[in-house]
């Protein structure tokens, strides 16, 4: 009977553990369809971001209140984990707390109930700051929980997590509690509800708890790759390949400089050099795997669409929707090589049909989006690079742009004014 | 005040420590030249050597690039830093975060390297260094002033302080907004918005911003950009509040603050 309960728990987490790093791989192949790889420069730097903002959660301490229940949730996360080993360990050698048999051994008895009140208190905490999250999130009428950004699935898939959370927590304390032997912190509080059940019956709850919340971890497991919950994973290396330089600078087109170079200076030209085939993104393969990468560590808590001062003043503008919809459409993509082994065009672009010239236009590249992001996304990014597309590949632009274009080429400023009169002011001076 | 532009000084055999980038809106928009007025007036009282590129200076691309079109902001990059490089410019302050954002970030990679401060960093620099002196008795002295951070100087480029300290020295009231430093929102104009309509919306931004502004009860609003000081003084004016909230350069109130 207990081999047949170990096979199956191997069976179990192999196929658990296949299927996630089936999907981690299809997530870093989706990624990697970026045109641009990743900057990989001043690597202290770069490790000090990962401290700081992905370890440290920096940005999230603007609001502490959040920022402290953020915390418990993830380093319950964390530590609760390393409790893993050990049931691991069990469901393969088919024993029962290994670990305290070995602790004990040494005569490290306490330490062994000293960790596991550990995860005992971390798992109340857990309990409890997802239960006020579930609160906040769907009662509490908070704008960017309650944003159109997400309607359906996203708002769903955000009350998962917190109830997945809940029962996992919920699990791992019974499990501890219907095991009598032992008096753990939180656990042997909520013995006396299991007093007057027979040994049997205890034990049977004791494995059906321990079963179903490693199951329970499974799924959650599995269920990540389809999920907002990923930051979890790629906050690192997000934070990690965030651009170095100043917020306010855009990076340069060579492309575009070698053309107006070769111009102007025709000699520097190679021969036969071949122009780009295109300027700037219309979809998600002609975004850099910074971008993709943003489109999946995205949380969709909203931080930068509360921000955006577009969004504020009630333009459709929403930086969040922007990473959104970049995800949406990679994921397409993605299904769309999985079926035909490379991409073919569907008729469908991340430009127009998932983000809308409106939504582009009402940008006014304040940064704002890319400051308030706790992970380093930069919304602003894909924008700008969509407004390259249009204006560049397809000549879009409004009436009042164009005519500032032709200010600036024909009069050296973006208004109709005399160059001549540029240094007019000295004169009254 | 004789402004020298940098044809003449090299005509003369002199090289100015540093070149005063006008940029468009201070040579062209009539409120803007007033900012640019007050900074060349400091630059000349506090002795400062330097020159301007008069005619030869052209729009640094900013707009143009942000609103995408690329093409159309290589080309200006080209030229300007042909004429840059030309007159071999080491250092360059300028009253304008746009250019200020581009000329520092963006043109070194296309090979346009220069030191380039914006005008509140210099204008604390002198009075740091004492090269002005603010009167005891100027005319700002106990009145409250609320400070609008423009987003290319701001966010883009993490200066904070500096106009915060070139205020300080002016002995006003310092009220921030509820949305300041990095969390300042936008005044609406930036990412080529100021040269087109906005998209629909409830609400115009400059007027979000005007509002928060208002809000503060301050005399004036200070601003260190001069597209965030149009928006903001229209946003102000819709509200009919000009007569209790004036819009000010930085640069202008130093100008009447000095001997």
């Amino acid at each position: 009977m207990a081999i047949i309960a170990q096979i199956l728990f191997i069976i179990l987490t192999a196929t658990a553990l296949y299927l996630f790093s089936k999907n981690l791989l299809l997530i870093r192949r989706n990624i990697l369809i970026g045109k641009a790889g990743f900057v990989n420069d001043q690597k202290a730097r770069r490790w000090k971001n990962v401290f700081l903002l992905a370890l440290g959660q920096k940005k999230m301490f603007k609001k502490p209140i959040v920022a402290i229940l953020h915390l418990i949730l993830y380093v319950g996360f964390i530590i609760i984990n390393i409790e893993l080993l050990e049931i691991m360990a069990d469901g393969i050698l088919g024993t029962h707390r290994i670990f305290e048999s070995y602790f004990e051994k040494f005569e490290l008895a306490s330490l062994y109930n000293f960790i596991i009140n550990s995860f005992e208190i971390l798992a109340a905490l857990v309990f409890v700051a997802c239960i006020i999250f579930l609160v906040r999130r769907n009662m509490l009428k908070l704008k960017r929980f309650m944003s159109n950004d997400l309607v359906g699935w996203p708002r769903s898939d955000a009350n998962y997590i917190l109830i997945a959370e809940i029962i996992l927590m919920g699990l791992f304390l019974t499990m501890n509690a219907a095991d009598t032997e032992t008096h753990f912190i939180i656990s042997s509080s909520l013995q006396p509800l299991f007093s007057g059940i027979n040994a049997d019956t205890l034990f049977i709850i004791e494995h059906t708890a321990w079963w179903l919340h490693i199951i329970g971890i499974y799924i959650f497991m599995n269920y990540l790759p389809y999920s907002k919950h990923l930051h979890i994973i790629l906050a690192f290396p997000n934070t990690y390949y965030a651009p170095l330089t100043p917020k306010g600078m855009m990076h340069n087109m060579p492309e575009v400089q070698n053309e107006v170079l070769y111009a102007m200076q025709p000699e520097l030209a190679p021969t036969g050099a071949a122009a780009p085939a295109s300027f700037g993104a219309k979809d998600v393969m002609d975004l850099s795997s910074k971008n993709l990468m943003d489109a999946y560590s995205c949380t969709e808590c909203g931080r930068c669409t509360a921000a955006c001062p577009a969004n504020i003043t009630g333009k459709l503008l929403s930086p969040r929707k922007i990473m959104m919809a970049t995800r949406d459409r990679l994921e397409a993509v993605g299904k769309n090589i999985d079926l035909h082994k490379n991409f073919v065009p569907d008729n469908k672009s991340l430009l127009h049909d998932y983000i809308t010239v409106e939504e582009l236009r009402a940008c006014t590249t304040c940064n704002a989006c890319v400051e308030e992001c706790p992970i380093s996304i930069s919304p602003l990014d894909i924008i700008m690079e969509l407004r390259r597309s249009l204006v560049m590949e397809e000549s879009n632009a409004p009436q009042e742009w164009n005519s500032m274009f032709s200010n600036i080429e024909n009069n050296f400023a973006p208004w109709k004014f005399a160059p001549d009169d540029r240094d007019a002011w000295t004169k009254q001076a | 005040m004789k402004v020298n532009t940098m044809a003449e000084m090299i005509a003369s055999g002199q090289t100015p420590e540093v070149l005063f980038w006008v940029g468009c809106a201070g040579s062209f928009d009539q409120r803007a030249q007033k900012i640019t007025k007050a900074f060349a007036t400091i630059l000349d009282k506090a002795g400062v050597n330097y020159a301007i590129l008069g005619k030869e200076e052209a729009c640094t691309g900013d707009p143009a690039r942000r609103a995408g079109n690329e093409f159309m902001f290589q080309m200006m990059a080209y030229q300007n830093i042909q004429i840059l490089n030309g007159y071999s410019i080491k250092k360059i302050v300028t009253t304008c975060p746009h250019c200020f954002n581009i000329l520092k970030n963006e043109y070194p990679v296309l090979g346009g390297h220069y030191e380039v401060i914006h005008h509140t960093q210099f204008l604390q620099e002198l009075i740091e260094q004492g090269k002005i002196k603010i009167t005891d008795s100027n005319e700002w002295k106990g009145k409250s002033i609320t400070y609008h951070d423009s987003c290319y100087l701001g966010r883009a480029n993490e200066i904070y302080e500096a106009p915060r300290k070139v205020l300080e020295s002016l002995d006003m009231e310092l009220r921030e907004m509820k949305r300041c430093k990095s969390k300042g929102l936008c005044c609406g104009a930036g990412g080529a918005q100021m040269f087109k309509e906005e998209e629909k919306g409830d609400k115009r931004v400059n007027m979000e911003r005007a509002d928060e502004a208002i809000e503060t009860k301050s005399d004036f609003v200070a601003s260190a950009c001069p597209f965030c000081n149009t928006m903001l003084t229209d946003g102000i004016k819709n509200r009919n509040e000009e007569v209790n909230t004036e819009v000010l350069d930085i640069a202008e109130m130093i100008a009447k603050a000095i001997q």
